[in-house]
C-alpha cells in the first residue's frame, strides 16, 4: 500500500490497531503506520478462536523480515474468527491493512471501551 | 602483498575477541578492519601486545569509510569508475574511483560478488553518490542481515563472542596453531579435544522464525536468525552440543514459548547457482 490511510469509518488504538464496530462484535488489524514500521510481514501468529483478550493486552504476532512485534488489543472480548488466509499470504497485511489485511474478530465483553478509542483525525494528528 | 585474509582475534584462553579482515597493503604495512563496535578493545590488544613484536600500532578509524558494493552488477559499476582493473577476490589495491584514490578490496559480507570500499571519510559521500547514480542501491542493515545468513557468515556479537572460541564457531579454518598465536594452545586442546558445543547452521521447517537468544530444546541457543528471502523460510545459526551438530539432525526451538521444528543444515544454507 503506497499512501498512509486512515480511514475515517474505524476506531484506533495508540499502539496502532484498528477497530471497526459491528455491533457488538468488531474487527481488528493494524494501521497504514505500523505496517509501514514493520516492513514486509512474512508471519502472522493468530489468537486462538475462543481465547479472551483484553484491552492494551497483546492478543497476536506480527513478524517482518526484521523484527517480531505483539498486537495490542484495542478493546476486550472473545475471539470468534481469525484471518486464516494470512497464513498463506501474510503481505495482505501490507497491501491491504483495513481489508484483506484484517486480524481477527472479537465479541466485545464491554462495548463502552469504544470510549476510549481515537478517531481517524485524532490518531493521525498523533503520528506527526 | 595485496593479500586479503580473513581471521580472528583471541585471547590466551581461545576466546574471540573480535574476527577481521586483513589487507597487506605493502611488504611490512598491514590494514586491519575491525568490527566498529570492537575497535577501542582491539586497538588496547594490539597496542599491549606490539611491544613484543618489532611492530608499531596505528589508529586507522579516523582515515577511512568504508563502501561495501555486493552483487551481480557492483563489480561492473565500481570498474567503471575506476583508473585500472579492480582487484581480484581476497586481493587489494590502490585506484582512483572518479579521481578519488581509495583502498578497493575484493571482498564483501553477502557471499555475493563484489568490492568494499575504503577512502578519505571526506570522499565517501561523492563515492556513495556516485555509485548510486550508477545504478547501485542501498541496503540497510536487515537485508545485509539476510544476506551474511544466507551464507552463514559470523556475525560478531551473535555468532561470536569473548566466551567462545573458533573451533565451535566453526572457524578451525583460519586458525593455524603451529604459527604461535596469541591463544594457539587454547584453540589446540579444543581442537584436539573436540568443542563440547558447535554453531551449526539451521533452517526452520514450519512457519516461523527463530531469532538470537531462542532457546534450543535440550542445550544450545540461537544466535542468529532472519527470514530467508531466498529460501522463504526461517534460518539462522545456533550453538548445539556437538552430538546433535550432525547435517539432518532435527531439533526444536523455543520461539518466544512456541516450539518450532528445525533441521541443522550444511553451510552454505543457500547458493546462488540453485536458483533454477
Amino acid at each position: 500500500m503506497a499512501d498512509a490511510s486512515y480511514p475515517d469509518d474505524l476506531l484506533y488504538h495508540p499502539e496502532h490497531d484498528w477497530v471497526r464496530l459491528e455491533g457488538d462484535t468488531a474487527t481488528f488489524g493494524i494501521t497504514w503506520f505500523a505496517q509501514d514500521a514493520l516492513g514486509e510481514v512474512v508471519f502472522f501468529e493468530p489468537p486462538e478462536v475462543g481465547s479472551t483478550v483484553s484491552k492494551d493486552e497483546p492478543y497476536a504476532e506480527v513478524e517482518s523480515v526484521k523484527a517480531v512485534s505483539d498486537v495490542i488489543a484495542p478493546m476486550s472480548g472473545e475471539i470468534v474468527e481469525v484471518n486464516t488466509a494470512l497464513s498463506d499470504k501474510p503481505e495482505a497485511i501490507n497491501e491491504d491493512p483495513y481489508g484483506d489485511g484484517w486480524l481477527a474478530r472479537v465479541k466485545l465483553s464491554d462495548p463502552s471501551e469504544k470510549d476510549d478509542l481515537l478517531d481517524a483525525a485524532t490518531y493521525s494528528k498523533s503520528l506527526s | 602483498m595485496g593479500g586479503a585474509q580473513y581471521s580472528v582475534l583471541c585471547r590466551e584462553d581461545g576466546g574471540v575477541l573480535d574476527d577481521l579482515f586483513t589487507y597487506r597493503t605493502a611488504p611490512d604495512r598491514f590494514l586491519t578492519v575491525t568490527n566498529a563496535s570492537n575497535h577501542d578493545k582491539d586497538l588496547a590488544w594490539f597496542q599491549a601486545h606490539a611491544g613484543d613484536f618489532d611492530a608499531e600500532v596505528h589508529d586507522a578509524h579516523d582515515r577511512y569509510a568504508m563502501l561495501a558494493v555486493q552483487g551481480p552488477r557492483a563489480r561492473e559499476i565500481v570498474q567503471a569508475m575506476a583508473d585500472a582493473p579492480l582487484p581480484n577476490r581476497f586481493t587489494t589495491a590502490t585506484r582512483l574511483l572518479c579521481g578519488r584514490s581509495a583502498l578497493v578490496c575484493g571482498t564483501g559480507y553477502t557471499g555475493e560478488d563484489g568490492v568494499e570500499i575504503l577512502s578519505d571519510p571526506a570522499d565517501a559521500a561523492p563515492l556513495w553518490d556516485e555509485l548510486t547514480r550508477r545504478g547501485a542501491v542501498p541496503a540497510g542493515l536487515a537485508a545485509r542481515d539476510t544476506l551474511r545468513l544466507e551464507v552463514c557468515f559470523h556475525l560478531y556479537g551473535n555468532d561470536l563472542m569473548e566466551e567462545r572460541g573458533p573451533i565451535e564457531a566453526g572457524l578451525g579454518w583460519c586458525c593455524k596453531e603451529d604459527t604461535g598465536f596469541i591463544g594457539a594452545d587454547a584453540v589446540r586442546a579444543v581442537r584436539e579435544a573436540g568443542p563440547g558445543e558447535k554453531l551449526v547452521p539451521f533452517t526452520v521447517t514450519a512457519a516461523g522464525i527463530a531469532r538470537q537468544g531462542n532457546p534450543v530444546i535440550g542445550g544450545g541457543e540461537v544466535t542468529s536468525g532472519t527470514l530467508s528471502p531466498c529460501l522463504g523460510v526461517g534460518i539462522g545459526m545456533a550453538y548445539v552440543p556437538a552430538e546433535r551438530a550432525q547435517p539432518g539432525t532435527e531439533l526444536e526451538i523455543d520461539v518466544r514459548g512456541k516450539v518450532r521444528p528445525a533441521v541443522v543444515g550444511t553451510k552454505p544454507l543457500y547458493r546462488k547457482e540453485n536458483d533454477g
